[in-house]
């Protein structure tokens, strides 16, 4: 702990051993002189953020290794409130020097300057070390995962699976990634906790061809806290589903465009409620003003069958962390139930900003952003039909079996793609169908989603916004969409 | 963080010290301050100084490991090295990537602008000054929820073990605004704009908030369009954006992939109506980010990519071009698979059009004005999109806006179906172009 009586023109002085290659109780004393400087020269509130990426992908194409590319970052971001309003500033430098750089720099941004020579630094008493990633037993994680050569393995063998089962193969590559993370996050509020996440993937594209027809299929998987993630991947099942896939929509004709209703499949299907609501339940959005549903706290906004959440705990779920990147534990968030509005998700500013309480949902993609309100695990609770019901009340519509990526505008109105479709005719799936886009505005569609089946299924996902790319799960049960907006040819 | 030419001797004395023999970096540094505002007060200020190198290196076997890394200090910097000389076992035994044979010949001439940022309350002065003059211009602008601006220098290097050595900086500035605008009884309306500088002096704010309240206002009016085949007319930043979402069709390490819409034979093709003609030009005068070098150390130079209608060249990295027997054409980026893209286009009319085309005279057109989600909404592989998008029914000059909607369609007969280029190009952030007519998309309405 540094003394009590530190006065700033001490500073030049001080000699901080903190590791460089661990974020340990050895950064106590330096954080905290920085965070006391900082509160000193009147800052309302300070944060700051260190992370080291330990980080490797791999890809195989057709038989052969493509690439094997490594990364390694360390960085630290300075966050720095006066009022509601907040400066960040980030950097590569680590040191002690360094630190206090970025900090002087948040601080001038906001009007502030170091105090005097003979000031003192006042005491900022950080809570007992929240170690999670010692009490998570996850220290020795990235020595557990796979190693180079079995990453090479691993996938050429899945991708020589693929070639097996596949026809009409152009193109066919199967990429993994690992993502090990270890976060130090220390505030003037006496926040002092530590994790690590590791956070991996691996997947296959297949782009077939014949007679000048191609389809090109993806298919994901990811999880989170798994060492052993790749070496258990089960590729064989993976292989046969996207290789079925592709089969399908090779020949399948375009989508012709019109109203429909539509039975959306269960895991990534549930990208609709991610984009059509969920981002709309964010803070970042409320504090905009751009969500429909700032004032509905309490208010019915869904069809009464629709029950949602949003969570951080399911176990290796992709959106599962221990602690947000703002140091508080995560929770499980109800959003929606019975079609009320429960919670939005909040950290720390859109906390100040809004009055919504946290969450635990302050996201970040790494050092060079400040945390935000972010979705973790978000999905439809399982309802009380079957999938039988719902395909069997639908005369004409549409089956979006495999979704691909979406996006929602500043005015409630979201967009997403239909990568494998097929008819729906008297309550039958029948042909395959390609081409098709999905529209709407978030509070029209969140009224029409009638019917949800009881076969919830989480998929692992991206998702881009403000505090950049982070690891999220989207997940519902098959639901239906009584109309919906089918952009086609 | 060392400069270039210490970066290069502690490369150099920490890989002979782990017996590597030879290797090349790629580095680059980023400082940038940016700010946002909310209703006349800032709210958010951010800055970030940072730099990042890769490593390449190549074991006597010559397969070749890569490493990036944002610790560029020499302990840093000797860790990445070992960690890329590990990865060189395990990367591609075939077409491994080499030095280009370019990185040591001359570059062409390119003024780079450094211009001293100013400070961060002089970015909230304008960006609050932008942010009130937008709320004012109509009743129904109701906020800007999302707005920017920004200053960034960025500074690049290249050197490898055989002792080519490149390096550049530029200043960069940027503007964003996006208004919302709400009227009793109707839908929320939303658009915006862009701009960038060289120089904060010299960017068009006032320009960008015209043009957003302009286009914000034009929305308020709005209907929905019948779904119908129309004949379509794209804005340069629109027609930018879906070449962009297609440029599979003219890169080589794409084509080599397989992962193309073209393949080796498809130069000389009809690729467009002969209407058509698209350079990707990175030295044009109105490219803001122009470029002497890629990744690899290659001089850039403009391509000609389409000309009149017909597939000229394909854009190359070192290691395409050799598989290709071709010229390496500064369009790299490195990596342990080294990828290839473009840098600005250049689009403008091909051979005279025997027609013209005026939005004053032309009946129920429906211009393009923002294409949204290409993310989701382009099939780069099957040359399909379908895709939500701004824009306005247009009849005899008299607009309104469209509600909600989608085109459709395939790109290589999109490109057919050109039946007008307008002779007056824009320059836009993305490249220059001018309006582009195309007949027969399918719009997706009511």
């Amino acid at each position: 702990m540094p003394s009590t009586t530190l006065l700033t023109k001490e500073l030049p002085e001080l000699q901080y051993e903190a590791q460089r290659d661990r974020f340990d109780e050895s950064w106590r004393a330096p954080l905290s002189t920085l965070l006391g400087l900082g509160r000193a020269a009147g800052a309302d509130f300070v944060e700051f953020f260190l992370e080291r990426v330990n980080y490797i992908s791999c890809l195989a194409e057709d038989d052969g290794i493509g690439s094997v590319s490594p990364r390694l970052v360390t960085g630290a971001g300075v966050r720095v409130f006066r009022g509601t309003a907040d400066c960040y500033v980030s950097t590569n430098d680590l040191t002690f020097s360094g630190l206090k750089s970025a900090l002087e720099k948040a601080l001038a941004i906001m009007g502030l300057n170091l105090p005097g020579p003979s000031a003192f630094i006042p005491e900022i008493n950080l809570e007992l070390f929240r170690d999670y990633a010692t009490i998570g037993n996850k220290n020795n994680w990235l020595n557990e995962c796979s190693s180079m050569k079995e990453m090479g393995d691993v996938l050429l063998a899945a991708n020589g699976k693929l070639n097996e089962v596949a026809a009409h193969v152009a193109s066919r590559r199967a990429a993994y990634f690992r993502d090990w993370q270890e976060v130090l996050v220390a505030a003037s509020d006496g926040v002092f906790a530590r994790d690590i996440r590791l956070t991996q993937s691996v997947g296959y594209s297949l782009l077939c061809e014949q007679e000048g027809d191609r389809a090109s299929i993806n298919k994901r998987v990811g999880a989170t806290n798994n060492p052993h993630f790749l070496r258990t991947w089960q590729y064989g099942d993976d292989a046969q589903e996207v290789a079925e896939s592709a089969g399908n929509m090779l020949h399948a004709d375009y989508v012709e465009s019109g109203n429909y209703p539509v039975v959306m499949a269960n895991e990534f299907g549930g990208v609709i409620f991610h984009e059509a609501c969920g981002h709309l339940l964010e803070t970042t959005q409320i504090e905009r003003k751009t969500s429909p549903f700032s004032e509905k706290k309490g208010e019915k906004i869904a069809h009464e069958n629709l029950t949602a959440w949003d969570e951080g705990l399911s176990p290796n779920a992709f959106g599962t962390i221990d602690m947000d990147d703002e140091g508080m534990p995560v929770q499980r968030t109800l959003l929606i139930e019975n079609g009320i509005l429960k919670n939005f998700l909040s950290d720390r500013a859109g906390c100040m900003r809004t009055g919504h309480p946290r969450t635990g949902s302050g996201r970040r993609q790494g050092y060079t952003f400040a945390a935000a309100s972010r979705m973790r695990n978000t999905y439809i609770a399982p309802g009380d039909f079957t999938n039988d019901d719902i395909f069997g009340s639908i005369e004409k519509g549409i089956y979006c079996k495999k979704m691909g990526g979406g996006s929602v505008g500043p005015t409630g109105e979201f967009n997403f793609s239909v990568d494998e479709a097929y008819q729906i005719e008297n309550g039958k799936v029948t042909k395959p169908l390609k081409g098709a886009t999905l529209i709407g505005e978030a509070k029209d569609i969140m009224q029409r989603i009638s019917m949800s089946s009881q076969d919830l299924g989480l998929a692992a996902g991206f998702c881009g916004s403000i505090s950049g790319s982070i690891y999220v799960t989207v997940g519902q049960p098959h639901i239906k969409v009584d109309e919906i907006t089918v952009g086609g040819r | 963080m060392p400069n270039i030419t210490e970066l290069a001797a502690i490369a150099t004395q920490k890989a002979q010290s782990l017996g590597i023999k030879k290797f090349d970096i790629y580095g680059s540094t980023v400082d940038e301050a940016s700010v946002q505002v909310d209703n006349g007060d800032p709210k958010q200020v951010k800055a970030s100084n940072r730099a990042s190198v890769m490593v390449r290196v190549w074991n006597d076997d010559n397969t070749m490991g890569v490493t990036t890394t944002t610790d560029v200090e020499p302990s840093g910097l000797e860790s990445a090295l070992q960690l890329a000389q590990e990865a060189s076992h395990f990367g591609a035994k075939e077409h491994v990537a080499d030095f280009s044979p370019a990185a040591q010949e001359p570059l062409p001439e390119v003024t780079h602008r450094q211009v001293p940022q100013s400070d961060i309350s002089t970015l909230l002065e304008h960006l609050k000054g932008a942010e009130k003059k937008l709320l004012e211009a109509h009743p129904a602008i109701n906020g800007v929820p999302y707005n920017g601006l920004s200053q960034r220098d960025t500074a690049r290097f290249y050197l490898n073990s055989a002792g080519a050595m490149r390096q550049e900086a530029r200043s960069l500035s940027s503007v964003y605004l996006y208004s919302k605008a709400e009227q009793e009884g109707k839908r929320p309306r939303s658009a915006g704009a862009f701009r960038v500088s060289a120089d904060l002096a010299e960017l068009d704010i006032q320009g960008c908030l015209d043009e957003t309240a302009e286009k914000t206002i034009s929305h308020l009016d709005y209907d929905k369009v019948e779904t119908g085949k129309y004949r379509v007319v794209f804005s340069p930043e629109a027609f930018l954006s879906l070449l962009g979402a297609f440029s599979n069709l003219y890169n080589a390490q794409s084509i080599l992939d397989k992962r193309s819409l073209s393949t080796e034979d498809s130069l000389g093709t009809e690729l467009a109506s002969s209407l058509l003609t698209v350079t990707d030009d990175v030295l044009h005068e109105g490219n803001i980010g122009k470029t002497a070098f890629d990744d690899e150390g290659t001089p850039t130079r403009p391509v000609a990519l389409i000309e009149n209608g017909i597939l000229k060249n394909f854009l190359h990295s070192a290691g395409t071009a050799k598989r290709m027997n071709a010229q390496p054409t500064g369009h790299a980026n490195i990596g342990a698979k080294v990828t290839v893209s473009p840098h600005f286009y250049h689009v403008s009319p091909g051979t005279p059009a025997e027609q013209t085309y005026s939005l004053e005279n032309a009946e129920n057109v429906v211009y393009i004005d923002d294409l949204q989600a290409l993310h989701a909404g382009v099939k780069a592989l099957q040359g399909a999109f379908s895709l939500p998008f701004d824009g306005w029914l247009v009849n005899k000059g008299k607009r309104v806006s469209i509600e909600s909607a989608t085109v459709a369609g395939d790109f290589r007969e999109l490109l057919k179906a050109i039946i007008y280029v307008e002779p007056n190009a824009k320059v836009t952030p993305g490249g220059v172009c001018p309006h582009v007519w195309v007949e027969g998309l399918s719009i997706t309405g009511e």
